[in-house]
């Protein structure tokens, strides 16, 4: 089988698998360290108590997120040596300090939270988590740097002889204004990921009459506000990004909206069915102008079509297809949006509830909110796809194409690959299924669960 | 000393650490299933790298970004031409870290008894692995003009490299043994000093062959510093039945910080060395980024690496008591 193929197929899988899990770390440690904090300002029990059944809850999600992190440090090396070589002096930079300013100070602290409850003084312990909540933000920093570069190479120049790219500008890197939609958008996800599952979880402890009705009520209250800050933040973010991303990768929009022509003003597409091959749609409804208003906030303004920025692309970097795969974009891009409306709707339903003190959901509603926690893991995975699969046939943007960047087959052979990718395939599933189960049984043992 | 040498050296230095840290936690990963004779005493082994074990992994973390950034050509080159190595090694960490979490949290009996043999698997592979790599790294792989490895996993696994995996897998072994007489009480301690004693002769066997031989396969000498680790290691025997663990873990973490000395010295200025032609060896100076790139790491490391070694130094010391059977135990 084709080497690139199956690299991609690789990458791809380890790295959606891997977001699974990053959200909520990055959601729940901030939650179990403000649930700490409420402990040790109130001296009330039930906070701790509360920080102690989500930090459980984060720490086993915590463990497979660090063990699907470990692969992805290694995998640029080994699938993409192409890639390392041509971007090591600008990308290995962020995913060094990653590893020396964030994942050591995680990785450090969380075995002294886990390990130091009755170790160290009270307000010492809750400093801790807050550590490692903060070594969580920072590390989800310096990886999006390296994404950012990726999608929008800024700080950098061509080495004398073309081989590779330099670093020029460290501080032009990491204030690349790509990273700064890119972070409040990622966070902000983590934050109503983490939220999500919050609400998930004590709405089904409420269903159920639990002995353990105050504290699941405290819960909800507190991932309701959560989840609805974040929500909030998350399309903000996201509608900054999408913005910006007009002006960094404009193909990407287009494509994500399956605009072929350029329009001014633009539609919005509702659905379309279209036919790749001939760029034109076969079915669409478009909502006029909205387009327009959503990229530029007022209801006129150009914005560039698929077939015209072809031909820009092909007279600036030579002849080629330059066109991302139009349906996943265009899906990923609507099931990101989708699942955040109904993120929206579903948190700010719980919020108001929660604030008239209504603790009590009918059945179905309850349900239905329950399920609900699975949007934000539809949103983070299609939002990826669309930011990964959006920017090809390009690896770094308008520098290094994706088949460039492979390790040659020479040294890593299909067979290799077939191996590997089908060994984390397994191991990928096996680990979820552990994950979600232990997630299930702790989440479903409540508050005074036995050790 | 220029900015590429310094950079050779901090990753040595990573490299080091990292052997030093996870060596005794690979080591106690692989004595677990002997090392008591119920749960709570499998436990209590468990629980005495409980807090560190992650802390430990950052070090290779640290050490495959420094590499990533410092040196591309070598990062590429190596991960992707030791790619089998590398893929078990990353699937045995991914089992082991896990089932250190998941271990405690299953209530069945035979889940925790499968999770022990994974922690055993999880921490064998990756000590053998290392001593395969190491040794390779001293032996040269075939590298070619283009800075590509050309050889096949057969290249890898020679009789040296093989005798290379032994040795730092029964040296880890050893040293887990020992830091376990440290942290561990009663019955525990007991069988893990024995297991010292009874491991120690064929780990120092092992590392006498692979000295012996490294003068074969490489034409470069390494001073001193081999005759060095020999040395720390001889004694512990004598320690073990002075009953002065302490001063026996200090002595093999000698041994092992030697060896790994040893072995990044006899590599510089190179950092890999190809066996097809020495001109084709990857350098510091022909793998290397930018000096502006380099410039801009040292001051990072400069900073951060001194404060994850207090964190870890502060997290060593709030954990610092021996753990028995009867602690509070979280894992």
């Amino acid at each position: 089988m084709d080497t690139l193929f199956l690299a991609r197929t690789q990458f791809a899988f380890t790295a959606v698998f891997h977001f699974f899990f990053i959200p909520l770390t990055l959601g729940l440690s901030i939650f179990t360290a403000i649930l700490e904090t409420a402990y040790v300002r109130t001296g009330n029990e039930r906070y701790k108590q509360l920080a102690k059944f989500w930090g459980n809850l984060f720490l086993i999600n915590f463990a497979v997120g660090v063990v699907t992190g470990i692969v992805m440090e290694f995998q640029f090396g080994m699938n993409w040596s192409e890639y390392s070589r041509f971007v090591g002096d600008i990308f290995g930079v962020p995913l060094a300090i990653e590893a020396l300013l964030a994942f050591s100070v995680e990785s450090t602290f969380i075995g002294i939270w886990l390990f130091g409850w009755n170790k160290l003084p009270k307000a010492l312990h809750a400093a801790t988590i807050w550590i490692v909540a903060i070594g969580s933000v920072l590390s989800a920093f310096w990886i999006l740097v390296a994404n950012s570069f990726m999608q929008s190479p800024v700080g950098y120049k061509m080495a004398a002889d073309g081989s590779r790219a330099e670093m020029a500008d460290f501080f032009a890197f990491i204030f690349n204004p790509h990273v700064w939609k890119q972070f409040p958008h990622v966070l902000a996800g983590g934050v109503v990921t983490g939220g999500f599952l919050v609400i998930a979880i004590s709405i089904w402890h409420l269903m159920r009459g639990t002995k353990e009705r105050a504290a699941f009520e405290t819960s909800l209250k507190f991932g309701a506000f959560y989840a609805v800050t974040g929500t909030l933040l998350v399309t903000l973010a996201g509608h900054a990004q999408m913005q910006d991303l007009l002006k960094t990768q404009p193909m990407k929009v287009a494509a994500a909206e399956a605009l072929w022509e350029s329009e001014n003003p633009a539609s919005f597409s509702l659905l379309t069915i279209g036919d790749e091959k001939e760029l034109r749609d076969i079915f669409a409804i478009r909502i006029p102008r909205l387009l327009s208003f959503l990229a530029y906030d007022r209801f006129e303004g150009e914005v560039k079509g698929i077939r015209e920025l072809q031909k820009t692309y092909e007279i600036k970097y030579g002849p080629g297809n330059y066109i991302p795969s139009v349906i996943t974009a265009y899906w990923s891009f609507r099931f990101m949006v989708g699942a955040g409306t109904l993120m929206l709707f579903s948190s700010l339903f719980v919020l108001y509830r929660v604030i008239k003190g209504n603790y009590t959901f009918s059945p179905r509603i309850g349900n239905l909110i329950f399920w609900s926690s699975l949007l934000p893991w539809i949103a983070n995975s299609s939002g990826w796809i669309l930011a990964e699969m959006g920017r090809q046939p390009w690896l770094v943007f308008g520098l290094l194409k994706t088949e460039d960047g492979l390790t040659p087959s020479s040294v890593v052979s299909s067979t290799e690959l077939m191996l590997s990718l089908g060994g984390f395939i397994m191991i990928y599933f096996l680990l979820t299924f552990t994950d979600v189960w232990l997630l299930r049984k702790y989440a479903v043992a409540g508050i005074n669960a036995p050790e | 000393m220029d900015l590429h040498s310094i950079w050779f050296i901090f990753i040595a230095l990573l490299f080091t650490i990292l052997f030093l840290l996870e060596g005794f936690d690979f080591g106690t990963g692989i004595l677990l299933p002997f090392m008591g004779s119920d749960d709570r005493e499998r436990r209590s082994v468990i629980n005495t790298i409980g807090p560190f074990w992650l802390g430990n992994e950052v070090w290779l973390v640290s050490a495959g970004g420094a590499m990533f950034a410092a040196f591309p050509g070598w990062y590429a080159t190596l991960f992707s031409g030791f790619y089998p190595l590398f893929f078990l090694m990353l699937i045995s960490l991914i089992f082991r870290g896990a089932a250190f979490e998941f271990r405690s949290k299953f209530s069945n009996p035979d889940l925790k008894r499968v999770s022990e043999w994974i922690i055993f698997g999880g921490s064998l592979v990756p000590a053998l692995l290392w001593g395969i790599i190491l040794s390779n790294f001293i032996s040269g792989v075939p590298v070619d003009a283009s800075g590509n490895y050309t050889g096949a996993l057969s290249n890898l696994l020679n009789p040296f490299a093989l005798a290379g995996g032994a040795a730092s897998a029964l040296t880890f072994t050893l040293y887990g043994a020992l830091f376990l007489t440290l942290k561990t009480s009663g019955r525990v301690k007991e069988r893990a000093v024995g297991i010292a004693k009874k491991i120690w002769a064929p780990a120092t066997l092992s590392m006498i062959i692979c000295i012996a031989c490294s003068g074969t396969v490489t034409s470069i000498k390494s001073g001193i510093l081999p005759l060095f680790s020999l040395l720390s290691l001889a004694p512990v025997i004598l320690l073990l039945q002075k009953k002065r663990s302490g001063v026996a873990f200090i002595m093999t973490s000698l041994a092992i910080g030697c060896t790994s000395t040893a072995i990044f010295m006899n590599l510089y200025p190179r950092v890999l060395v190809s066996n097809l032609n020495p001109a084709w060896s990857l350098t510091i100076y022909n793998a290397s980024s930018s000096e502006y790139t380099l410039g801009i790491l040292s001051v990072v490391a400069l900073i951060f690496t001194p404060l994850v070694i207090i964190a870890q130094s502060w997290s060593y010391w709030v954990f610092r008591e021996r753990v028995a059977t009867d602690s509070e135990l979280e894992y």
